[in-house]
């Protein structure tokens, strides 16, 4: 029976000040600022100005931006999916590895991502290119005559982006399995199951937690992550992440911009609102 | 415990394979001598070449390189002493009796949400919110938004693992010192910081991969005069296929072995500390 | 003990977490160098007295008085009383001797008073030569020695102790007691000390506080708390204890006539008693005696016995009255023809051996 002591206490919370202030100003305030921003008119050069307007979202609202929302979607989607797919097994045996062949591959799996990302992305590029090692070995191999289109596609994109992403999956899952009471397991076996139900009805619920985590965090960042699609997307693909780029960068049109984050903003607010909905917490999102 | 099969240990190695395979495509060719400038992926033999024009100051990464060190080094620190007294004040709180008390306290509340929110939405969103922010308030873009920027987003990484660490410290420990004479300050200097030192350094160094890594944000809101390291690698790469690019990731490669075994170093120091410690019920 | 002058006195201590009372009006006064032991189950409040006396926790009304003084509102590091904390709470990144002088080197003491203090204290408890070690690298009793070091260096009027042995192996645990004991009265340090342990309290204490839902049920020396409860309660948490419920019948001076299944037996009075009421007789187990004739003692039932545990030394054997309550006698098995279950038996003590409770035990917060 402990309880933490009354009095000292409130001193304490306001070291939390700083912290709390610069992420009012920064973060906060900054947010708010875009958000008022999106529902301006366009001014001159890079700035806004009155009258107030919906009018940046009733652009959104049509077909070329829909399409981009929709496979910015997609793809978030599909590299969550595959990073569950792959990510997962890689936790769970990374997780049931001796100690020191753990700490080996947690440093393997670490040390690419101290690397520049686009230094990584860029090796893709290399791999897939028409003259690069894939189509030589392909052609090596008998297995097509002519160099494949492999690079500038929305697969190339994928590819990309699950390489990019697969450390957001495997940590949570693999810090959730560590901990896990393996007894468990072995008291499910005891009352019957099979391996493969013990795995579905105990071990799957268990990680739960670091399945969604998991999903969030590759889910959420894939649909900005703007240079990717850049460098490995062919002139079609069109990311939500661009379009920001683009308005900013390109078209200067700073409300429009500004919508457009909006709209991400929500998106992003809808996924997180529900993974606490399904009992996700922070915590479980930094390792 | 049963150990994994021969299945699985076959299946780490091909991910790992996939992991490393466009790494060590970019250091072969970091010693290919094809001097083509276009987009030729063929290993026509060996040579240092790239690796002298990398050197070359004229190619500007050594320029690149220090600034990122300058912001990853500023925004580190500053982020440190912000997240660090963050998870201080933070940790195990306490119901509040009164209005304003229960007022301040749910403002603290949602200061460390908005805190957090950094690494939880896409970063383009705050890399807009920022650079709109400061070209509203008129702050010229260079060193100083790009560190306000990085601070932003390291806060989360150190505020996080510090705060794990403290919340599983034995409050006894705190009490103890109390009890033995320490004022609360004298407390903190003396006990849980010292506790909090090896959470404080992997959440710096997490926190530094991410400032040198970044390169969202700091595309925005950098100035004429302040290319880091990424936003020159991406420069670089967006024209055209600069070999020497190649030879970059490669001294980049080497440093984060480095520095991740470093990094082991200190948290497995840190975790033999750790073991030492009593349990706390 | 009465002539001994009072150090410390807890007056009217109310404490409530949230909606709920942890203590309910608590007055004590601990004499100097006296050995203390708050006692009772689990969530009686004896932690949250305890940090309350050390200031860890302040109480939603009450005073304390620490030689006379008021200390209710003093800062924990400004009282002149240290703890020994239930997990020890040493410090994981100093070493022993460090640990040991931390409340010295926040008073600000100069090296070489440390130094010798530190020195004087490990050898107290016996751990010379362990001042490099980590706490990490220390048995579970050495720690317990280096904690106890630790919050005697300074001195201190009293000494808070949370279930310092709760952690220990029983031998090492018996071992312990002893040291404590004696280390007690070579200082001359009052102790105020938790268990749960009704034998620990036993044998270390001067006094035993039995606790109940925030409430002292009775504050006695051992042997009047055993020989003497005042309540079912206290008769039930300490030993094993028969609780035969009967009616007051006579009340003569000094004697109660207690009807029970139809036997009438004599017992000691007490004042609070009425006739008619219904009360309790509370006789330990061991003081109950079996026989399989009728032997002239003014305090004898008769009952059947139910079934009976051998138990190396000793046994305990369950014995059923006509009107369904149940005994337990244990005795030893020394001699003894073995009690057979549906056998009829007399059960009976000695008059001095029954005293007469209150019932509390259906008492709730």
């Amino acid at each position: 029976m402990r309880r933490p002591r009354e009095g000292s206490g409130r001193r304490r919370e306001l070291m939390a000040l700083p912290m709390s202030l610069y992420a009012a100003l920064f973060v906060g305030v900054s947010l708010l600022y875009v958000i008022g921003l999106s529902l301006f008119t366009r001014g001159d050069g890079f700035a806004a100005q009155p009258p107030l307007t919906m009018g940046n979202y009733g652009r959104i609202a049509s077909p070329l931006y829909l399409r981009s929302l929709l496979q910015s979607l997609r793809l978030a989607f599909w590299t969550a999916l595959l990073c569950l797919g792959i990510g997962y097994p890689f936790a769970y045996f990374m997780a049931k590895s001796r100690p020191r062949a753990r700490t080996w591959m947690m440093m393997l799996l670490i040390v690419p991502f101290w690397t520049n990302a686009l230094i990584r992305i860029y090796g893709w590029k290399i791999l897939l290119s028409a003259s690069g090692p894939v189509n030589a070995a392909l052609q090596f191999l008998g297995l097509v005559q002519r160099p494949l289109k492999l690079l500038y596609t929305d697969g190339a994109v994928l590819v990309g982006m699950v390489y990019a992403m697969i450390p957001f999956m495997v940590l949570p899952v693999y810090s959730n399995v560590e901990r896990m009471d393996w007894s468990m397991v072995e008291a499910s076996r005891d009352l019957g199951a099979s391996p493969l139900s013990a795995f579905l009805t105990v071990t799957v619920p268990m990680t739960l937690p670091g399945i969604l985590a998991g999903l969030v965090l590759t889910f959420i960042p894939s649909i900005g992550l703007f240079f990717l699609s850049d460098l490995l997307g062919g002139s079609n693909t069109m990311l939500w992440g661009n379009m920001v780029h683009n308005e900013l960068l390109k078209s200067r049109d700073l409300p429009f911009a500004a919508a457009l984050s909006v709209v991400l903003l929500a998106l992003t607010g809808l996924v997180i609102l529900l993974y606490r909905r399904a009992g996700g917490k922070t915590e479980n999102m930094v390792f | 415990m049963k150990k994994n099969s021969r299945w699985a240990s076959l299946y780490m190695a091909l991910v790992l394979l996939l992991l490393y395979l466009p790494i060590l495509v970019v250091v072969l060719f970091s010693f290919n001598a094809n001097p083509g400038r276009t987009a030729n992926f063929q290993f026509e033999g060996f040579s240092l070449q790239w690796y002298e024009d990398l050197f070359d100051p004229a190619a500007g990464y050594g320029a690149a390189l220090s600034s990122s060190l300058v912001l990853a080094f500023w925004s580190v620190l500053l982020s440190a002493v912000i997240g660090t007294l963050g998870a201080i004040g933070l940790t195990r709180r306490r119901a509040r009796k009164g209005l304003l008390a229960r007022a301040g306290a749910s403002a603290l509340s949602a200061g460390e949400h908005l805190a957090m929110l950094p690494i939880m939405i896409p970063e383009i969103i705050l890399a807009i919110a920022l650079m709109a922010l400061f070209s509203a308030i008129r702050l010229p873009f260079g060193m100083v938004t790009l560190v306000l920027s990085h601070v932003a987003f390291c806060v989360p990484y150190i505020y996080i693992t510090v705060k794990g660490r403290l919340a599983t410290l034995d409050p006894a420990l705190e009490e103890a010192a109390r009890d033995l004479g320490a004022s609360p300050a004298k407390v903190l200097w003396t006990v849980t910081l010292p506790l909090a030192v090896p959470a404080i350094v992997s959440g710096c160094l997490l926190a530094f991969a991410m400032s040198m890594d970044d390169f969202v944000i700091s595309f925005f809101v950098n100035g004429p005069q302040t290319t880091t390291l990424p936003l020159k690698v991406y420069s670089s790469v967006k024209v055209g296929v600069p070999p020497h690019v190649n030879a970059l990731c490669s001294v980049m490669l080497a440093a984060a072995f480095l520095l991740v075994a470093l990094g082991q170093l200190v948290s497995s120091g840190s975790l033999r500390r750790r073991r030492r410690a009593p349990v706390s019920g | 003990m009465a002539e001994r002058p009072v150090l410390l006195s807890l007056r009217g201590l109310h404490k409530s977490f949230d909606t709920q009372e942890a203590l309910n009006g608590l007055d004590l006064d601990v004499y100097q160098g006296e050995f203390l032991t708050l006692l009772g189950p689990s969530g009686c409040g004896k932690t949250t007295t305890l940090r309350i006396i050390a200031g860890l926790e302040q109480p939603t009304s009450g005073r304390v008085l620490l030689d006379g003084q008021d200390i209710t509102a003093l800062a924990p590091e400004k009282r002149a009383v240290n703890t020994v904390f239930q997990n020890y709470a040493l410090f994981p990144h100093m070493n022993v001797a460090r640990n040991v002088a931390y409340g010295l080197r926040m008073r600000g003491a100069p090296k070489s008073e440390i130094s010798a203090r530190v020195d004087e204290m490990l050898e107290l408890v016996q751990l010379t030569g362990y001042e490099k070690r980590m706490p990490g690298q220390l048995s579970g009793g050495q720690r317990q020695r280096v904690a106890i070091a630790r919050s005697l260096i300074l001195s201190p009027r009293l000494l808070l102790l949370d279930e310092p042995l709760g952690a220990l192996d029983l031998q090492l645990r018996r071992q312990m007691q002893q040291e404590l004991k004696r280390m007690q009265q070579k200082l001359g340090i009052t102790f105020i000390y938790i268990t749960h342990d009704q034998e620990e309290a036993m044998s270390m204490s001067d006094r035993i506080a039995l606790m109940r839902l925030g409430r002292f049920v009775q504050i006695d020396a051992p042997r009047d708390l055993y020989e003497r409860p005042q309540t079912a309660f206290a008769a039930s948490f300490i030993g094993e204890t028969n609780l035969i419920s009967g009616r007051a019948e006579a009340v003569k001076e000094g004697e109660v006539l207690l009807q029970v299944a139809g036997f009438s037996l004599p017992c000691v009075s007490r004042d609070w008693i009425v006739p008619g009421e219904a009360l309790l007789l509370c006789v330990r187990a061991e003081r109950l005696h079996l026989s399989h004739e009728p032997v002239p003692a003014p305090c004898r039932v008769a009952g059947e016995i139910v079934e009976s545990h051998y138990a190396g030394g000793e046994r305990t054997t369950v014995v059923r009255l006509p009107d369904g309550q149940v005994l337990r006698a244990r005795h030893t098995t020394e001699g003894e023809s073995e009690p057979l279950p549906g056998s009829r038996v007399y059960c009976w003590w000695h008059p001095d051996s029954g005293v007469l409770v209150r019932d509390d035990r259906e008492e709730t917060p």
